[in-house]
């Protein structure tokens, strides 16, 4: 059983991993700022993501899991906001007719 | 299990160090803060692993600081740089 | 470990960047980076109480004093990037830089092995003090007067901070007033994580006395938050002439005194604890001084004041 879990934490986590490849090469070779922040934002998130799925199937216990999960939801939510604000110093927002 | 938790750590960290080759040239002031940004998600990773691969749980409390005070740094970035461009005008 | 030989030379790599940045704010940007590389470097050091300081307080809080600093030198940059120093100046203090450096490299590699330390005689009496973490106990038990000294250096800097606010704007309001954005963004985003942010640093305070963490990570992030809020225009920064803050900020290190002089009469000497009630006086003493450092960082951060008090 522990074989099988492990194997899946090497899977995800390996997965996380190309996530995070991935963002990294588009944060350096699209063309412009908002193209590189779709690129950092959905691949880091996600990244994080699979490397904390990976690290729950090694998890000790329900609150450690738990603490893990929580951190992904926070850097999700300061993430996508924080997405927002820098896209909006790129180009401000149209002002409301 | 703790080699390759290692292993991964190292690559993640390696992402997170050519992202800032971002932060070096980036045009944009936004450039520096998005590899900011990929510093605080790398660096939550990095920290995860490594609680795992030293067996080390007090590291996962450090990812925790250092999800909440990511938001909060990024954001006094796009303060500064909000405040530079009501300067100019 | 090629693991760390590689952490090493990215660390490196950052610090000479920032030294090396031209405008400020990008400077600030690798200065953060840096530090949270260097947490990661004190958790593979075995280090999580430092890591935790590093990343709070290092990196996150001092990155955000720096901003505010960066906004304020903002007007006179371009004046003052004229004045470049001499090529002999910045020679001289590489060097003194090096050679400080080198010391300190030379000191750490030149022990003799076993290295001398007291971590033996810590673990030993730790369970006398009624903590489980030894951090905890050198900090609050063992050099409490070290702690002690420490919260008042923060008190005195913030005094100093103030004593820097122009004649008209005495006593008045750190920092400009911040709008809430239009579409609300900020503000939502600052109504979730405030809350969110609170729990973390009291769990991160509480935890402390059996796991990494306490009174100072804690607060931090106590503080940390409420700049967010300030940020977000869902507060304003109180005015410092207000009795209810500077009673805030002075309780901390007041009942941190008072405990320290009860010493005295009742268990011999300067912050010594009875034994039996160890545990119970430093849960006394960590409770108003995380809020009072709390006040203290996020007044620190803010800044002088900027705007009268009464208008």
């Amino acid at each position: 059983m522990s074989l099988v879990l492990d194997g899946l934490s090497i899977l995800a986590v390996c997965a996380g991993a190309l996530f995070f490849l991935a963002g990294t090469v588009g944060l350096l070779r699209f063309p412009d700022p908002l193209s590189r922040l779709h690129a950092l934002a959905k691949a880091d998130n996600l990244g994080l993501g699979l490397v904390v799925l990976g690290l729950l199937f090694q998890a000790a216990g329900l609150p450690a899991a738990l603490k893990l999960i929580g951190v992904w939801l926070l850097t999700l939510l300061a993430g996508a906001t924080v997405t927002q604000l820098i896209a909006r110093t790129v180009r401000p927002t149209e002002p409301q007719a | 299990m703790a080699d390759f938790m290692f292993a991964a750590t190292g690559l993640v960290v390696a992402m997170v160090a050519l992202g800032l080759v971002r932060l070096l040239r980036g045009p944009a002031a936004a450039d520096r803060i998005m590899a900011a940004q990929l510093l605080g998600t790398g660096g939550t990773a990095a920290l995860l692993l490594l609680a795992d691969a030293m067996r080390a749980p007090g590291a996962v409390d450090v990812a925790l600081i250092l999800a909440l005070l990511a938001a909060f740094v990024s954001v006094a970035f796009v303060n500064a740089l909000d405040r530079s461009e009501l300067d100019r005008k | 470990m090629a693991f760390d030989t590689g952490l090493a030379v990215v660390v490196l790599g950052v610090a000479v960047w920032t030294i090396a940045a031209r405008k400020t704010v990008a400077a600030v940007a690798g200065f953060v980076a840096f530090g949270l590389l260097l947490a990661l470097v004190w958790v593979r050091l075995a280090a999580p109480d430092v890591a935790l300081t590093e990343a709070a307080i290092g990196s996150g809080v001092t990155g955000g004093l720096l901003l505010g600093a960066a906004t304020r030198l903002r007007r006179i940059e371009p004046s003052a990037a004229g004045e470049t120093l001499g090529i002999g100046l910045k020679l001289a203090a590489a060097v003194l830089c090096i050679l400080v450096a080198t010391g300190i490299a030379a000191i750490v590699l030149l022990l003799p092995e076993p290295a001398p330390t007291l971590a033996p005689q810590v673990a030993k009496n730790l369970d006398r003090t009624g903590l489980g973490n030894p951090v905890t106990a050198v900090l609050m038990a063992y050099r409490a007067i070290d702690t002690l000294l420490e919260v008042v250096v923060l008190l005195l800097a913030l005094v100093g901070i103030w004593s820097l606010a122009p004649d008209r704007a005495w006593g008045g309001f750190p920092g400009a007033r911040h709008h809430a954005d239009s579409d609300g963004l900020l503000a939502f985003v600052a109504q979730l994580l405030v809350p969110i942010g609170i729990l973390v640093g009291i769990h991160i305070f509480w935890v402390g006395s059996t796991a990494p963490g306490g009174e100072f990570q804690g607060a931090t992030i106590l503080a940390a938050m409420w700049i967010f809020a300030v940020m977000a225009g869902l507060l304003d920064t109180p005015a410092v002439n207000r009795r209810w803050l500077r009673l805030l900020l002075v309780i901390g290190p007041a009942v941190f005194l008072a405990i320290g002089l009860a010493g005295f009469a009742v268990a011999g000497g300067f912050l010594a604890y009875p034994e039996a009630y160890a545990k119970v006086m430093i849960l006394t003493i960590e409770v108003p001084v995380t809020l009072s450092i709390a006040a203290t960082l996020a007044l620190l951060v803010a800044g002088p004041p900027e705007r009268p008090p009464n208008g």
